[in-house]
């Protein structure tokens, strides 16, 4: 198989090399359509897969759109080309399994079943956002839909999912966290902290590496040593596995099976899901130093998690060509329909500033505490 | 009632609210079996078993976090921190997650969690051991920040803390922990946070405290008023955020003199901003200008004879006063 990653070509000065992420072996030849978890799905379902990952390439086209017309400001990180990472892991999940992850949010949050006019209102710091305009595109949040966020430090959300996990196992639940984090997490101190206590108190949580090639601009042969990333799970005794991101029946079936392992034995699971982003790491990336446009390219024809779930329903007579444009169409206007939401939206008042720091404050009748909590500069 | 130590007081108030809210965990280094470093928990885990008091690894980022994720879905964990400053590897759980958590979902997500544990100097163990970090916590919105100086509020302001909704972190001073004074027994014994307490009246001159300089003020007003005839009047912060206000107004207003005292070191320590409040809120009442003792402003020393005059002492405390006068 070609490689899809070219760093070798790209790489300046005297960093090592590696082989790419691709180079590791995966079970490719395996037709996951065929096991149980996706041979069960109706054509409905099927299509509703479709058309989730197609709702979230839809958003986020638009609200780079807006972004680049000035209606958001920040960062925008997207996650066009790793759609069926969300979708295929949220499809799996069970009432009772809960969901947190990075700043590279917006997929996930859509696929947990958040409305596009609130995200898109959220982009726009608009009153009417999940967040009420205060956390932005890297922190949404909807514990009704079990995601606990959207988290804007790299790696800091891995202990967070691992105290999830406790909460579930402490309270009884038959439940799970989906902990997602990019391959540049990987790297950060906490997440074997997390590994450690994950395995020792066997607490089912599963860490999701999106592995999409790249830590910002760092490719991953020049931010990690030893491959594949999560083999560093083996080191605390955890079931690690490498899949590929771009097909949907394939992610369906790791992490199911990792749910399974969670809800079952209580054990986490590392999960390295090899994926790709098309856009730079933010909006305000100009991508154009670390990778070549040729290697974009080539993902954007061979791998696109989008067209390679059409053609399998195209193929299995689930989606037709007219079903096909009108989901499109569908998904299109919902997305032009939540940015017009978004821009008729009211900012949130001044007054609504010191809203939503302390329970206790927005909770006046039940107060405990006296005193001074604020501490204007002035007036 | 019963006179116990602040030790004491701390356990009583964990093993009530541990007893009494079955969300209520206890976790931290050497908690359970080792009875906790400094015997806060002792007796503990025979009484909740293993379940409730949880030994962790030396592992700060993963357990403040894990403690956060699960307080987010509804528990209440209480964190010990061997020492304050062992939190400056966990910087992001409770500066980042605990805190702005509940800001970022716009109210959706709530944090009832306390981290507690001693920050002081003064035991000789050095710059890596000794951080106040009253300042930094208090400095951040979505934090609560308190430190008892007494039993009696150790008890009451920790079964407060343990309630509280929002994150609250206890700080504690090994120094106090063997300070005995009487402490009410009754379960419901709870002194909520931002009320200050007047520790000493006097006419003369304010000290204003927190923490264990509440001790080296109460001294230090013993010694003003029988070798100088000079009433001084203590007042007791317990509570950095929220902030008893009126309570320091007050006094300003009574004495027109104020000298405030703390560990915390000089520069954007907790009494910067309290001198600012008296100045914008006060001014007219001032008969001299607001005085102020920290720690002298370096890292922590070591040796004992530096450190003691490092920290505000009785010495250093009582010749500001006397600038004052």
């Amino acid at each position: 198989m070609e490689s899809i990653y070219h760093d070798a070509d790209i790489q300046k000065g005297d960093a090592p090399t590696k082989a790419s992420p691709t180079a590791v072996p995966l079970p490719n030849e395996t037709d996951f359509s065929a096991v149980s978890i996706n041979h069960s799905l109706e054509a409905e379902e099927k299509i509703r897969f479709f058309s989730q990952m197609l709702r979230i390439r839809r958003f986020e086209e638009r609200s780079l759109r807006a972004y680049q017309q000035g209606h958001i400001g920040g960062f925008l990180h997207l996650y066009i080309g790793q759609e069926a990472v969300a979708v295929g892991s949220v499809s799996v999940m069970s009432q009772d399994d809960h969901v947190i992850t990075a700043y590279r949010d917006h997929g996930h949050a859509i696929a947990v079943g958040m409305e596009m006019d609130e995200c898109m209102a959220e982009l726009y710091g608009k009153k009417t956002g999940c967040s009420k305009g205060k956390g932005g595109s890297m922190h949404f949040f909807a514990p009704d839909k079990n995601f606990w966020g959207g988290h804007g430090i790299v790696g800091g959300q891995t202990p967070l999912g691992l105290g999830m996990a406790y909460a579930l196992k402490t309270k009884g639940t038959k439940g799970a966290c989906l902990c997602f984090m990019g391959d540049g997490a990987t790297n950060q101190g906490s997440f074997y902290e997390s590994l450690n206590l994950a395995s020792l108190w066997n607490l089912p949580v599963i860490y999701v590496i999106e592995n999409n090639g790249y830590s910002m601009g760092t490719s991953e042969s020049r931010h990690s040593a030893g491959e594949p990333l999560a083999r560093r799970g083996e080191a605390f005794d955890i079931d690690w596995s490498v899949h590929q991101g771009h097909d949907l029946y394939e992610v369906r079936s790791a992490i199911h099976n990792a749910l399974s392992r969670a809800r079952e034995n209580s054990r986490p699971s590392v999960l390295e899901i090899v994926t790709y982003r098309y856009r730079g790491h933010s909006v305000a990336d100009p991508d154009q130093t670390y990778r070549s446009k040729e290697e974009i390219e080539e993902y954007k024809e061979n791998k696109d998690p989008i067209n390679l779930f059409r053609d399998k329903l195209l193929k299995e007579g689930v989606l037709t060509d007219d079903k096909i444009k009108a989901l499109d169409k569908a998904a299109k206007d919902e997305a032009e329909a939540s940015a017009e939401f978004a821009l008729a939206s009211p900012f949130p008042d001044v007054s609504e500033l010191m809203d939503d720091v302390y329970w206790e404050t927005d909770n006046p009748e039940e107060k405990s505490s006296s005193g001074t909590i604020f501490f204007e500069s002035s007036r | 009632m019963a006179e116990i130590t602040y030790r004491e007081a701390l356990n009583q108030a964990l093993s009530e609210e541990i007893s009494r809210d079955s969300n209520v965990v206890l976790m931290g280094e050497e908690v359970a079996q080792f009875k906790g470093s400094y015997k806060v928990s002792e007796g503990l885990l025979e009484e909740f078993g293993p379940e409730r008091i949880i030994d962790t690894p030396i592992s700060e980022a993963a357990f403040s976090g894990l403690a956060v994720g699960a307080a987010m879905m509804g528990m209440r964990p209480v964190v010990e921190f061997m020492f304050w400053s062992f939190s400056y590897v966990a910087f992001d759980q409770i500066f980042n997650n605990a805190a702005s958590v509940r800001y970022m979902s716009g109210g959706l997500v709530n944090v009832p969690i306390v981290f507690r544990g001693p920050a002081n100097g003064g035991t000789n163990v050095g710059a890596t051991h000794s951080h106040t970090p009253e300042n930094f916590a208090a400095n951040t919105p979505g934090l609560k920040v308190i430190c008892p100086s007494t039993p009696a509020d150790a008890k009451g302001m920790m079964k407060a803390a343990i309630r509280d909704n929002d994150p609250v972190c206890v700080m504690e001073n090994t120094i106090l922990y063997n300070l005995k004074g009487e402490v009410p027994e009754d379960e419901n014994f709870i002194i909520p946070l931002g009320k200050a307490r007047l520790a000493l009246e006097g006419n003369d001159l304010s000290i204003i405290a927190h923490g264990r300089s509440v001790q080296v003020a109460l001294q230090v007003a013993e010694t003003l008023e029988e070798k100088h005839g000079v009433s001084a009047e203590v007042l007791d912060l317990r509570s950095i955020r929220p902030l008893d206000l009126e309570a320091i107004l007050e006094t300003v207003k009574k004495t027109n003199r104020v000298l405030l005292v703390e560990e915390n070191k000089p520069f954007c320590g907790v009494d910067a901003q309290i001198a600012y409040l008296i100045q914008e809120h006060a001014f007219d009442h001032l008969d001299a200008p607001v005085k102020r003792i920290s720690a002298i402003d370096v890292p922590q020393a070591y040796s004992k004879e530096l450190e003691n005059f490092q920290i505000p002492n009785h010495d250093r405390v009582l010749a500001k006063a006397m600038e004052l006068l």
